[in-house]
């Protein structure tokens, strides 16, 4: 498989990376990435530490602005309302308040998504991740583990089109990663597009569709998820990195 | 529309719960006005006819000192955790995020002013009751210049590592009409005058500017926090 400038489309695009430069000063952390990701992909975005992924998603996610090119999802703008309401963004930090409790940081959120009963939505969204018997416990009392469960259910709180994640499966503990691969499984089964970035090669390639590998701010390689790279992870890395 | 306006509840009710359950800023905040104002009345005599002309800027003086310990706090709180991320995220129009927290802002501001009103008068001497209606109504006013400038600027410096210095450095010079304004303005009411005739070009000032800072933060929001 060589370098190809886009990931073999199903169907309808969910995201579009149109010529996407982003300069810090005169740095290049981003060099014209050009993607395409059909709804329903699960896209495993692979690179070194500095490689770009963490910039290309928080573009992806409306946190920052391209220096150049532009990203569509589901063909609109990113920072529309409407388009930011069918994202889940799961970045490095937690994005929870620690001195409120679960229930009130997940109804924070869910009044900000204007989700129809926003109680009865982070109540059920609590037992889903197995925080119900601590709903009322207050997040800078919880263990890491638990914040993490906490953060997971706040990005699928709204049940979004296009998920997010920025090394989801980091200092994760055991229960959380269950839950969370479970929950990607789910949203994939049900036709959501996830793009996540992370180290952690045999979780993320075996739930991806298709792999991404970024090197230096440059797309190097995207394609399907291949048995190959599922029984060797190191692969892609050895064969398109420059290691 | 309603949505907006749930958007910025929340968030007003968001900052105010977590405020009140630190007390952070609002300790920090009150102690110092207390403090200030305590010490002041050592160095003059409260009987002596400075007092009526200078108390309009002191009290000024010490609010807008209290308030950059609150508006400090302001985005700051939300930088812990990667919070501003998904706020910035969420469908809430970053218009509505600013509000939010400007409301909050404000209501801890009045908290703060107004308990320290009363230290004022008893340390001072000064009878703050005569014109009390218009005494509130310019703190309002003076408090929401003083909110909606230190909000805006507490955004635009929250990744700054000298934050707690760049923000008042940005915000006093701003402030200075509607600073102007209020100190006028509260150093004829604790006089006993009312506001007619002239004052009232003064309480014009302070609403166009609240007016017309309050519509420039809410245009250029969006561009403070993602650029």
């Amino acid at each position: 498989m060589n370098a190809a400038p886009e990931v073999p489309q199903a169907e309808r695009r969910a995201l579009e990376i149109d010529r996407v430069s982003k300069f810090y000063g005169h740095f290049p952390a981003l060099r014209e990435i050009q993607l395409g990701i059909a709804a329903g992909s699960t896209v495993a975005l692979l690179g070194r530490n500095g490689a770009g992924k963490t910039t290309l998603l928080r573009i992806l996610a409306g946190l920052s602005k391209p220096s150049e090119g532009s990203v569509r999802i589901n063909g609109a703008d990113v920072r529309k309302e409407g388009t930011r309401r069918c994202i889940g963004v799961l970045g490095h930090g937690i994005s929870l308040y620690d001195e409120l409790s679960a229930a009130e940081n997940l109804t924070l959120f869910a009044k900000l998504y204007g989700l129809a009963e926003p109680e009865e939505r982070a109540l059920g969204w609590l037992e889903r991740v197995g925080l119900e018997r601590v709903r009322d416990g207050l997040v800078r009392e919880f263990s890491r583990g638990m914040r993490q469960r906490l953060a997971v259910a706040r990005a699928f709180l709204h049940d979004p089109d296009v998920l997010l994640f920025d090394e989801p499966f980091t200092a994760l503990d055991d229960r959380a990663i269950a839950v969370l691969q479970q929950l990607l499984n789910d949203a994939h089964a049900r036709g959501r597009t996830i793009v996540m970035s992370t180290h952690q090669l045999r979780e993320a390639l075996a739930l991806a569709t298709h792999v991404a590998l970024i090197q230096r701010g440059q797309l190097v390689y995207t394609g399907m998820r291949s048995q190959e790279m599922l029984d060797d992870p190191g692969y892609l890395y050895r064969t398109y990195g420059d290691n | 529309m309603g949505q907006f306006f749930n958007a910025t509840l929340a968030i007003a009710a968001k900052d105010l719960r977590s405020e009140f359950r630190t007390k952070e800023a609002l300790n920090a905040s009150l102690a110092f006005s207390i403090v200030i104002l305590v010490l002041f009345s050592f160095a003059f005599d409260p009987s002596s006819e400075q007092i009526a002309e200078f108390s309009g800027g002191l009290l000024w003086m010490v609010y807008a000192f209290a308030g950059a310990l609150v508006l400090n706090r302001s985005f700051a709180r939300e930088i812990h955790n990667d919070c501003l991320d998904a706020l910035l995220a969420s469908p809430a129009p970053p218009a509505a995020l600013y509000l939010g927290k400007a409301g909050a802002n404000f209501l801890l501001l009045l908290v703060v002013e107004l308990i320290s009103l009363p230290v004022f008068g008893l340390f001072y001497g000064v009878r703050w009751t005569r014109q009390l209606g218009w005494l509130l109504v310019i703190l309002a006013l003076g408090s929401w210049a003083l909110t909606v400038i230190g909000t805006i600027f507490s955004a635009l410096t929250v990744n700054l590592r000298l934050r707690e210095l760049m923000l008042p450095t940005l915000v006093y010079p701003m402030m200075i009409p509607a600073l102007m304004a209020a100190m006028t303005l509260t150093t004829d009411l604790l006089a006993g005058t009312a506001i007619t005739g002239d004052n009232l070009t003064w309480v014009r000032l302070l609403v166009a500017f609240d007016v017309i800072f309050t519509a420039l933060a809410v245009a250029f929001v969006d561009t403070v926090l993602v650029g």
